[in-house]
């Protein structure tokens, strides 16, 4: 297993000596990618200056769920952000480079454009969630603590899923523009946010349909121990982490699928 | 002789859109190869040739795992192209004329070297594959250049090493001395023409540059609009093609009377009557040459070799 990996991690390291090669500007923008999670966090600050409660959730209870989905969605955003750019990549035929090495062509890519200058994002969104689960009335137990850790990762691995599907729309479709972008930074919102806040059509679709209510609102009442307004049962919050799953599976097969499809171009 | 390469019946079309009309646009399929069958015995030196467009990197891309076929069959090692991808890519190589395979940040020798953790092979076999190649393509002053500060042919002799550092069974070449100086594209055909000599691996070259495979292919397949219109030696598309080799034979004087050996035709008469061309079908070029030195003293004399762009280009025009 470790023997398999061995060739990405290198590939992973080339990546690391390229994009860390222009150490000034690589600063500037590790700076920069901060200010995006900071502008989340200020939109809840400044909703609970005009209310002290949000659909029964106090400050430090919605900053569980904005921690919670700006750690996920930072993370995936880290790994897979840059999946857009297969756009490009399907458009002048450069996959082709990919597809004739003996690696698998979706994590090539993966680590081809990997954003590394968005660590200092996950960051922020770490010291979010855990500023907010020390200041929230957590009763911790080991339970909660490892769901605490799984439930970002979860939503890592969703809001990846999301961006790999995204991306997969540009083997068959190559002007496909910002579609994707719209799903995932729309779908991050919406998981920052306590699911009674919406609409039942809304909640139904993007919540359940597609599952961005179990990233970080079903967790976070796990966490606190509350029970859900929407009547579901205490559990739900518990097995929400593995909403990934599905996600994905779905995600890997529209990727097979697609490249299936994938026709570089005429010389 | 093991077979290496198997094609049957293949083909891949392409949907293309085509404006019709002011706003509407109309679905066409063209088929880019359009049901070629070939094989390819081991060790063999493969010119896949034909003019702009014919379908000669489809079929490569095909070959390589990149593109599915719409139909037909295809092996390559043994190997299903597109569903084995990562095992058949362990035992070809891939050099492509347009396109960079290397890291373009990095530094040839770190791109080497990249591509010795991504197959996975043993440092010693891939530092005698770099040492030959070091010394035949002249790499020496080049490893440590970054890729993008490269000449476009001190890039592909690059190319070439990094096909070959894990000891490929197949070596695919797609228009490899495209846009290359005339030094470089001597060193390619050079390393190529020694390559094939070697007799380990089996090339497959595309180009439409005919000077590439003149003195390098013994088998030329010859494909236009996606189908193979030609399959033999040299010698042969030549003969089916009626292209002939032509003997040049200055006189002191015309010959009393035309001089006539079966199967050599005269095809032209310098304007003083000494200067005498005929052309080969058949014919000895020593046996006209003797009849010739019968008829008259015998100042000069040149064989010319057919072109072979004369024969592709009948071939081309001869739709
Ligand atoms: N990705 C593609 N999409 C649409 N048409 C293509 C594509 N690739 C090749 N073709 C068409 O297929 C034909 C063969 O192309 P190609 O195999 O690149 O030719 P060659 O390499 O012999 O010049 C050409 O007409 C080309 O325009
Ligand atoms: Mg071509």
């Amino acid at each position: 297993m470790a023997s398999v990996l061995t060739p990405y991690r290198h590939l992973l390291r080339g990546q690391v000596r390229a994009q860390t090669a222009y150490r000034a500007s690589f600063v500037v923008n590790l700076v920069s990618n901060v200010w995006a999670t900071v502008a989340d966090v200020l939109t809840v600050l400044v909703l609970f200056r005009v209310t002290t409660s949000l659909a029964g959730f106090s400050l430090a209870e919605a900053l569980v769920m904005v921690g919670l989905s700006a750690c996920g969605f930072a993370l995936a955003d880290l790994a897979a952000g840059n999946i857009e750019r297969l756009r490009h990549y399907v458009r002048t035929g450069l996959l082709d480079a990919l597809l004739v090495r003996p690696l698998r062509a979706l994590p090539q890519l993966l680590l081809m454009d990997i954003g590394l200058q968005r660590l200092s994002r996950v960051g922020v969104g770490a010291a979010v969630l855990v500023a907010a689960l020390v200041a929230a009335p957590v009763e911790w137990t080991p339970a909660r603590l490892a769901l605490a850790v799984l439930a970002p990762l979860a939503g890592a691995l969703f809001f990846s899923a999301i961006f790999v599907a995204g991306a997969t729309v540009a083997f068959w479709w190559v002007e496909s523009g910002e579609l994707a972008n719209s799903l995932t930074y729309g779908g991050k919102d919406l998981t920052a946010y306590p699911m009674t806040i919406y609409g039942p059509a809304f909640r139904r679709v993007f919540g359940f349909g597609l599952g961005f209510a179990f990233v970080g609102y079903y967790p976070a009442l796990a966490l606190l121990g509350r029970p859900d307004p929407l009547g579901l049962p205490g559990w739900v919050g518990w097995v929400s982490p593995a909403v990934a799953a599905p996600a994905v599976g779905a995600a890997a097969l529209l990727w097979r699928v697609g490249i299936r499809h994938y026709r570089s171009t005429g010389s | 002789m093991s077979t290496v390469i198997e094609m049957q019946g293949l083909r891949k079309e392409f949907t293309v859109r085509v404006r019709a009309g002011r706003l509407r646009r109309a679905k066409r399929t063209v088929a880019a190869v359009d049901g070629v069958d070939l094989a390819v015995p081991r060790g063999e030196l493969l010119g896949y040739i034909g003019p702009n467009g014919a379908g000669k990197s489809t079929t490569l891309k095909m070959l390589t795992g990149i593109l599915t076929p719409t139909a037909g069959t295809v092996r390559v090692c043994g190997l299903v192209p597109v569903p084995q991808r990562t095992r058949l890519a362990r035992r070809i190589g891939v050099v492509f004329g347009q396109r960079s395979l290397l890291w373009w940040d990095l530094p040839l020798r770190d791109s080497f070297d990249l591509l010795r953790h991504i197959y996975r092979v043993p440092a010693a076999g891939h530092a005698a594959r770099l040492r030959r190649c070091r010394s035949l393509l002249e790499l020496d002053g080049l490893l440590d250049t970054p890729v993008r500060q490269l000449s476009l042919g001190q890039r592909m002799r690059g190319e070439i090493t990094a096909a070959l550092l894990h000891g490929p069974e197949v070596l695919f070449l797609d228009e490899p001395t495209i846009g290359l100086d005339v030094v470089s594209k001597q060193a390619v055909r050079g390393f190529l023409a020694e390559l094939g000599a070697a007799g380990e691996t089996t090339v497959v070259l595309t180009t439409h540059d005919l000077n590439d495979i003149e003195k390098l292919c013994r088998r030329l397949v010859v494909i236009d609009n996606g189908r193979v219109v030609h399959d033999g030696s040299l010698a042969q598309l030549h003969q089916r093609y009626g292209s002939t080799r032509q003997v040049v034979v200055d006189l002191d004087e015309p010959p009393a009377e035309p001089v006539t050996v079966p199967g050599a035709r005269l095809v032209s008469t310098g304007s003083d009557g000494r200067r005498l061309t005929y052309a080969l079908a058949g014919a000895e070029a020593g046996e006209l040459v003797a009849r010739l030195a019968g008829a008259g003293a015998l100042r000069d004399l040149t064989v010319l070799e057919p072109a072979i762009e004369d024969v592709v280009t009948r071939l081309y025009t001869d739709r």
